[in-house]
């Protein structure tokens, strides 16, 4: 096999991977390829037909397509080489990268890798939800799917478990075209998703959200016939004498998203606990030198926008790494406190500015962010409506590092 | 006399508060941009809705394309809108941005294509 040498190999040709390959070729980095294992570029928004998109990037509301096609339109300007229907199935450490592609097996070695591989739905099997084992059970997106890509209605009655922002818009899109919506159901005793979706796909519907509830039981012998829906308590628990049965055919399962990191192990790459993402320092760098993440596949973002903007960041760490122009070792850790899901980067070098990602626990009306260093507060950031959906940055200058010491992101109450 | 809204407008999805007294609208509190204001006032008087949905394709190298709303229509008529454009097919090409229904229902509002969809 012919091994092609390429400055950079980008995996995956979803937001992330078009942003990156359009951003090195602006930073003078021409030999890439994006390695796409779909028919198409445009990744999970191919199918997210519904709009709201682009308004931080572009400063105007697009839908999923025309958010996708404003990169795509620029490979094509640019002549970024992509080859769709390749799938990559391994990485090594010394960056080979081995695809297989509608020509055969692909072999490429890389100076630098640009993981954009994006994420994954949790399934049934992920939250273990007891019963029988009936057609009609969907993950959102691969309802999401078969309904505006592939043309498949997937059912009549249906129920949604999770209240992600995904499973609001699809309670809309399947009473736009005429399944009856029965209700939302979501575990935490709060929403998962952004209040303007439980407004304009829910309320707007007169469809009910049922926060502490969630599915006991699945019936059904060939299709899906009715969950057993009960409210849980503090420790998420079912509790007795509160279950009802919803008769459906569907149910929609807006459960969660888990980066897609399995290329990443096989190449070295550690992950982060929290975001099952990879550990990366301040340029989105993995412990693997030359391998590099952003997207998705780094944290599950609630944005497109930020996605983009991720990607493109990175690439600029990419092109900086190409042109050697070095960098600072990264030996300060960032960890989050217990009220903070995550945050990212995981590791800083305290010699630049950076700006740090991070998600809150729980919903505060009001609350306040600190970040510590030696048990000193270095910053503070008050911030409203503090949501788990919203993914929120801080600014951490350089300037108010005291010493190379382990930094604490921690979110307080008010 | 107040009223709560959750602006949709975008995701930072503000919680307004309007006041008003009868059919007057007095101040606005808690959007954090004009347009949220905007939104708000006009939820007091006559809601309207972008929506977004697809269209039946015919000798397309897929079977749908996406469209949108170019304009907000009255909440109200969501289903007349969705139950017109269920009916309808077009044939590739499709261009993005093509209207694909002019004016639907009168509504001065025109069905949009937002891909490209190429002939087999």
């Amino acid at each position: 096999m012919n091994t092609m040498d390429k400055d950079v190999i980008i995996i995956g040709g979803g937001p992330a991977g078009l942003a990156a390959a359009v951003e090195l070729k602006k930073r003078g980095i021409h030999n890439i390829v994006i390695l796409e294992r779909e028919k198409y570029l445009g990744g999970i928004l191919r199918q997210c037909i519904h709009d709201g998109f682009g308004l931080k990037r572009f400063k105007e509301t697009l839908t999923g397509p025309e958010y996708a096609q404003r990169f795509i339109d620029d490979i094509q300007k640019f002549n970024i080489l992509y080859i769709t229907e390749a799938t990559v199935i391994e990485i090594t450490p010394d960056k080979i990268v081995t695809a297989v592609s509608r020509n055969g097996l692909l072999q490429y070695r890389a100076k630098a890798i640009v993981l954009t591989m994006g994420c994954r739905e949790r399934t049934r099997g992920a939250i273990g939800i007891p019963g029988s084992r009936p057609a009609g059970i969907y993950t959102a997106g691969v309802a999401q799917s078969f309904i505006n890509l592939h043309n498949m209605m997937i059912g009549k009655e249906a129920v949604i478990l999770g209240s992600g922002d995904i499973g609001m818009i699809m309670a809309r899109r399947l009473t736009l075209e005429g399944v009856k919506v029965k209700a939302v159901f979501e575990v935490m005793p709060y929403p998962s998703g952004l209040p303007r979706n439980i407004e304009q796909c829910l309320n707007d519907y007169n469809i009910p959200l049922y926060v502490s509830h969630t599915v006991t039981n699945i019936k059904g012998r060939g299709r899906l016939e009715s969950v057993t829906v009960a409210q849980v308590d503090e420790q998420m628990n079912a509790i007795a004498g509160t279950e009802k049965e919803y008769k459906c055919d569907t149910m929609i399962l807006s459960v969660g998203l888990i980066p897609e990191n399995e290329l990443s192990l096989t190449c070295g790459v550690n992950l982060d606990k929290h975001t099952k993402g990879a550990l990366v320092d301040e340029h989105y760098q993995t412990n693997v030198p030359g391998i590099f993440a952003a997207g998705n596949v780094l944290q599950v973002h609630d944005l497109v926008d930020f996605v983009s903007m991720e990607a493109e960041h990175m690439a600029d760490s990419v092109a900086s790494y190409l042109y050697q122009e070095g960098f600072p070792p990264s030996h300060i850790s960032i960890i989050p406190d217990d009220s903070v899901g995550y945050v990212l980067p995981q590791y800083i070098s305290g010699e630049i500015d950076v700006v740090c990602s991070f998600r809150v626990k729980k919903p505060a009306k009001k609350c306040a962010i600190y970040v510590l260093q030696d048990g000193k507060v270095i910053i503070t950031k008050k911030i409203k409506n503090a949501l788990p959906a919203k993914m929120i940055q801080i600014h951490l200058p350089a300037a108010n590092l005291n010493s190379t010491n382990e930094i604490k992101v921690k979110a307080v109450e008010l | 006399m107040k009223k709560n809204f959750t602006c949709i407008i975008c995701p930072n999805s503000c919680d307004i508060e309007v006041m008003f007294e009868g059919n007057a609208i007095g101040t606005v509190n808690g959007a954090s941009c004009s347009k949220g204001i905007e939104y708000a006032k006009n939820e007091m008087v006559h809601p309207m809705r972008t929506i977004t949905t697809s269209v039946f394709v015919q000798q397309g190298i897929v079977p749908l394309v996406s469209v949108k709303l170019d304009t907000p229509i009255p909440k109200e008529k969501i289903f007349e809108v969705m139950k017109f454009i269920r009916d309808i097919k077009v044939t590739a090409p499709v261009i993005s941005g093509q209207i694909i229904i002019a004016n639907i229902l009168g509504l001065k509002s025109n069905v949009v294509a937002t891909k490209t969809v190429e002939k087999v």
